[in-house]
């Protein structure tokens, strides 16, 4: 019996923690491009960046915090950076709508040309950020680091495998949970959202309907802000901030999105932990596992993994290309709000 | 028929003569051997720019996966020159062989319940991914201990298979044959797709490759990269060491050593130019065909030429896969300039959207604009650091030489360059989208 | 006077121009129909009357003012409503969101309306939690309709609603929109089964090649047996 729990922990530990907190931050980020793929009906290469920003901006606001000696003890001062850096990403996303984007929008250019725009939009905020922050490794993770230790996992229950909770993972879980269900809430029960959601199924009809378009795509583009900058900085809290790595990011996102069935809320959300988890679940080495379930004489010899922990990443492009292929439109059927 | 007007004519002539006139400025005034540096790398850029032209310009195909074909083109340079390395193949070569067999055989065998069990339902998916799961373990049980004892293999030095130890140039048809086989098989399941998720199963798909590059070490030797690979040119020390060289440069006037780099580098040029010059001829003798002509028929018009019974996605295989071979041969080019491979420099941003620029800047659908679009980005991407580091140096001014904040932005102006590129991506696609040298239109093509 | 006109209208796209001139008008609680062959121009002529193309030369008057400068949003905001051919419903919302679109431009109560949509088309009460794309072709066709009577329009445009609906769904769908006119809305439709809806029609307008060939009232039209020959097959 005892075997059976420490088997679990361990799964925990390893899997299930980590994958709810990272998969969390995919979730967030595909929330941003499928709000962008619905609305304005492209797929924004820059959203990576745009996470990247708002990171940014937080970490500005850390270093200034820390400097006059403000901080929310245990807590990360992130969370207090938050409302500045969602603010920045914001006042960034309308800027780049009013000379960027609006000017395509109007022409309404293919998707790929729009993709093409934002490759462009993507180059130039990597040069931006990176000129400002440079490019090595910031850790703001501040405050308590630990919610449970594994030692004191170990201590408190006396099993074999500890079990530990970082502070970041449980804000990230926390603060995605309340960010989902209230994009949700908006975008079903508030009038606005409901216009966004009918822009996104009928744009000639919405107009007709006598649905502002230009509302809309802004209030799109500040529901982006908010999600690109959180997700942005629940990921650097959690593992540190290095600005290409974000460029990286966007193809798991993408998946994540594109998993789901892009332009659709519920879809990205689900892509984001199915992808979190099947890199955790592909790349976990089952030794210790199966040592604990198995009789003695079974017990595995190799690590029993199915692929090494290097093709992490490859893996949520496997599962893109798969789902491209096989249901292009996703799992849940994916293309409007 | 005549295919270009005078004017236009003369424009493009202007346009070469004018990033002539600034590639002799860097000669004069930085060195003649950044000079040339440049030139090589223009040239293979401008043959990268060939091919993702033929297939954004004159298809319509966003392919976002260049950087993969680029890689695969390198492996080939790097497997067709270096010699095999003996003890590894004795080690663990059989179980490699034997591992790809059952792999490839697994492949086929569900390929084959694919198509056999056509429209039975899900049972299909199952079969087939049953079939592909076992082989795969099989493959492991067997590749698993023959990987050990190949990487085990003086892994300081080795620890890889090697090559075929055949001669460079061979390598670069191989690296064109081996980009074009993976495309015909990457071409084949995604150009069924839209526009824009093709540029996403692409640029994942590259990803992968390059992923199995970075961490296969018994092919690559991975991130330990594989230096020494063997040259089409002469090298310095040999020239250097060759009397009618001393005699030559003594002649010339300039130092031995400097002159022995600097022939070494005419001599890519060269034979990089040559290459840039034979696909160029034939990419317009391609355009100015009726094969070309339908090519922009069908880009202009899917649904049309759809409805006159064109076989689009044929079409499109066919040019995504001669297109991503001419990147493959510039991959390989790549290589044998560096005399080395190393997975790590295939980075997406830095290069594979660094294409499209050149491309979209240089006038898509038009040879001529693509070639001109690498050379031109190219020589701004190596010269903006320069441009970006004295913005920097005058934006600074105010702050004192001590100031941290200066030297903060001394050291980040390099990545001012991809500031710039975005901004000119931006702009051009706002007011030229049609590029510098903009795509002869079909009209004046017939009169 | 009419309450509704769109006089000597030319109008079409790029050089091709579709509308030569032709004039359709409907007065309050009245059903005016347009019928002709295919390519006469008559989805045009209601896209032109509604301000989602631009005309070249002509008028359009509504209650005495003349509009031809609106945008299609404008003309909403004053009473009018359109309903397209196809794509004339939100597939992924449910039927009552699909109405709450419709009201969007109002900012009183909508509950009244919606009440009174439903006593119309009491099939979508029933249906009122289902997503829209879900429905069958006519009870799609009614929640296109009731959508756009969400903004209580004085004048509704249909763009053949009953295309690709049976037989005895397109004799509801009339009889609803009979009952639509008799609460006093100005109705203009364009229709492909013409005989019908000349039936119920107090004014009917003939195009061909974008101009008027015959107009007449519904009935007369119906009687004309050049009309007959012509256009309704004998």
């Amino acid at each position: 019996m005892i075997d059976y729990i420490n088997a679990i922990t361990l799964l925990a530990n390893y899997i299930i923690v980590p994958s709810l907190a990272y998969g969390s931050q995919l979730a967030l980020g595909a929330l941003g491009i499928t709000m962008v793929y619905a609305v304005l009906r492209f797929s924004n290469f820059a959203h990576g960046e745009i996470m990247s920003f708002g990171t940014m901006i937080s970490i500005f606001i850390i270093w200034l915090f820390q400097s006059i000696g403000i901080s929310i003890n245990p807590l990360p001062t992130a969370l207090l950076a938050l409302p500045f850096s969602i603010t920045a990403t914001i006042i960034l996303l309308l800027i780049l709508d009013k000379t960027v984007f609006r000017y395509y929008q109007q022409q309404r250019v293919q998707p790929v040309t729009f993709m093409i725009v934002s490759v462009g939009v993507m180059f130039f905020l990597a040069g931006f950020i990176r000129f400002l922050i440079g490019t090595s490794k910031k850790n703001f993770d501040d405050g308590e680091r630990f919610i449970v230790k594994a030692s004191q996992f170990k201590q408190m229950t006396g099993l074999a495998e500890g079990l530990s909770i970082r502070t970041t993972q449980a804000i990230t879980v926390i603060v995605t949970i309340l960010l989902v269900i209230f994009i949700f809430w908006f975008l079903n029960k508030t009038r606005t959202g409901k216009s966004m959601r009918a822009f996104s199924d009928n744009e000639d009809l919405a107009l007709l309907s006598g649905i502002n378009p230009e509302r809309v795509i802004i209030i799109t583009w500040i529901l982006v802000g908010v999600l690109a900058s959180v997700a942005g900085t629940l990921y650097g809290l959690d593992k540190g901030y290095k600005p290409f790595v974000y460029l990286q990011l966007v193809l798991p996102i993408f998946a994540a999105a594109i998993v789901g069935g892009v332009g659709n809320p519920i879809g990205a959300v689900a892509g984001g932990y199915i992808i979190a988890f099947s890199e955790a679940f592909i790349t976990f080495a089952y030794k210790r596992f199966l040592t604990y379930l198995l009789p003695k004489e079974w017990a595995p010899e190799g690590l029993v993994q199915i692929l090494s922990t290097e093709y992490k990443f490859a893996i949520s492009f496997v599962l893109l290309v798969i789902v491209l292929l096989v249901r292009p439109t996703g799992l849940f059927r994916g293309k409007t709000l | 028929m005549k295919l270009w007007n005078q004017k236009s004519n003369k424009k493009v002539f202007l346009l070469f003569a004018l990033m002539s006139g600034a590639l002799l400025i860097v000669g004069f005034f930085q060195s003649w051997n950044l000079m040339l540096a440049i030139l090589n790398l223009c040239l293979i850029s401008a043959v990268m720019s060939l091919g993702v032209n033929l297939q954004w310009g004159y298809a319509g195909l966003f392919n976002a996966g260049i950087m993969g074909f680029a890689a695969l083109g390198g492996l080939a340079a790097m497997l067709v020159t270096k010699a095999p390395v003996i003890g590894a193949w004795h080690a663990g070569g059989f179980g490699i062989l034997l591992g790809m067999f059952i792999l490839v055989v697994s492949a086929i065998l569900a390929y084959f319940v694919w198509v056999r069990l056509e429209g039975r339902g899900k049972k299909r998916y199952w079969y087939v991914i049953f079939i592909v799961v076992i082989g795969y373990i099989i493959s492991r049980f067997v590749l698993g201990p023959a990987i050990i004892s190949i990487e085990s293999f003086e892994p300081s030095s080795s620890g890889y298979l090697g090559g075929a130890g055949l001669p460079v140039l061979l390598s670069w048809f191989v690296g064109g044959l081996l980009a074009a086989l993976v495309a015909f098989f990457i071409g084949r399941i995604t150009l069924g797709l839209r526009s824009d998720y093709l540029a996403i199963a692409t640029l994942g798909i590259s990803e992968i490759v390059i992923f199995i590059f970075k961490n296969e070490d018994w092919l690559t030797r991975g991130v330990k990269n594989v230096t020494g690979i063997p040259r089409p040119v002469p090298y310095e020390i040999e020239l250097q060491s060759s009397i009618w060289f001393q005699n030559l440069s003594e002649y010339i006037g300039i130092g031995v050593i400097q002159a022995s780099s600097l022939f070494v580098k005419l001599c890519y040029t060269s034979l990089f130019l040559s290459v840039l010059l034979i696909l160029l001829w034939l990419c317009e003798k391609a355009l100015n065909s009726p094969w070309g002509r339908m090519m922009r028929a069908i880009r202009d018009n899917e649904t049309a030429a759809s409805a006159m019974g064109k076989d689009v996605t044929s079409r499109h295989l066919q040019i995504f896969v001669i297109g991503s071979a001419i990147v493959g041969i510039a991959g390989a080019m790549l290589v044998t300039l560096d005399g080395q491979f190393n997975p790590t420099i295939y980075h997406p941003l830095r290069f594979t959207f660094l294409i499209w620029v050149m491309v979209i800047v240089g006038g898509s659908g038009n040879n001529f604009g693509a070639i001109l679009g690498g050379f031109v980005v190219w020589f701004f991407w190596i010269e903006a650091e320069i441009i970006g580091n004295a913005l920097v140096q005058i934006l600074t001014l105010p702050l004192s030489d001590s100031s941290s904040l200066k030297e903060h932005f001394l050291n980040t102006a390099p990545q001012l360059r991809l500031l710039i590129m975005g901004l000119v991506l931006l702009l051009f696609l706002r007011f030229a989208p049609r590029g510098v040298i903009p795509e002869k239109t079909l009209r004046k093509l017939s009169e | 006077m009419t309450f509704f006109e769109g006089k000597n209208m030319y109008a079409g796209y790029g050089a091709t121009m579709i509308l030569n001139g032709c004039s359709i008008s409907v007065d309050r609680g009245k059903i005016t129909v347009i019928v002709g062959p295919n390519g006469a121009g008559k989805s045009t002529a209601m896209k032109a009357l509604f301000g989602m193309l631009p005309l070249s030369r002509g008028s359009v008057t509504f209650d005495g003012k003349d509009i031809v400068h609106l945008r299609p949003e404008q003309r909403v905001m004053l009473g009018m409503a359109y309903v397209p051919q196809t794509s004339n419903v939100f597939p992924s919302m449910t039927v009552l969101e699909n109405l709450e679109m419709g009201g969007f431009i109002r900012i009183d109560d909508l509950s009244s309306t919606i009440a009174e949509i439903f006593d119309l088309f009491p099939i979508l009460k029933t249906k009122q939690g289902q997503a829209a794309g879900e429905l069958s072709g006519g009870q799609r066709q009614q929640v296109a309709v009731a959508r756009a009577l969400m903004t209580q329009p004085k004048i509704l445009m249909l763009d053949e609603p009953t295309a690709g609906v049976s037989p005895i769904v397109m004799d509801e769908l009339f009889d609803r929109i009979i009952d639509i006119a008799k609460m006093g809305v100005a109705i203009v439709m364009v229709e492909q089964n013409a005989k019908q809806a000349l039936q119920i029609a107090d004014r009917g307008f003939v195009l061909v090649q974008g101009e008027n060939k015959f107009t007449d009232t519904g009935s007369s039209l119906l009687g004309n047996s050049e009309v007959r020959k012509a256009f309704l097959g004998g």
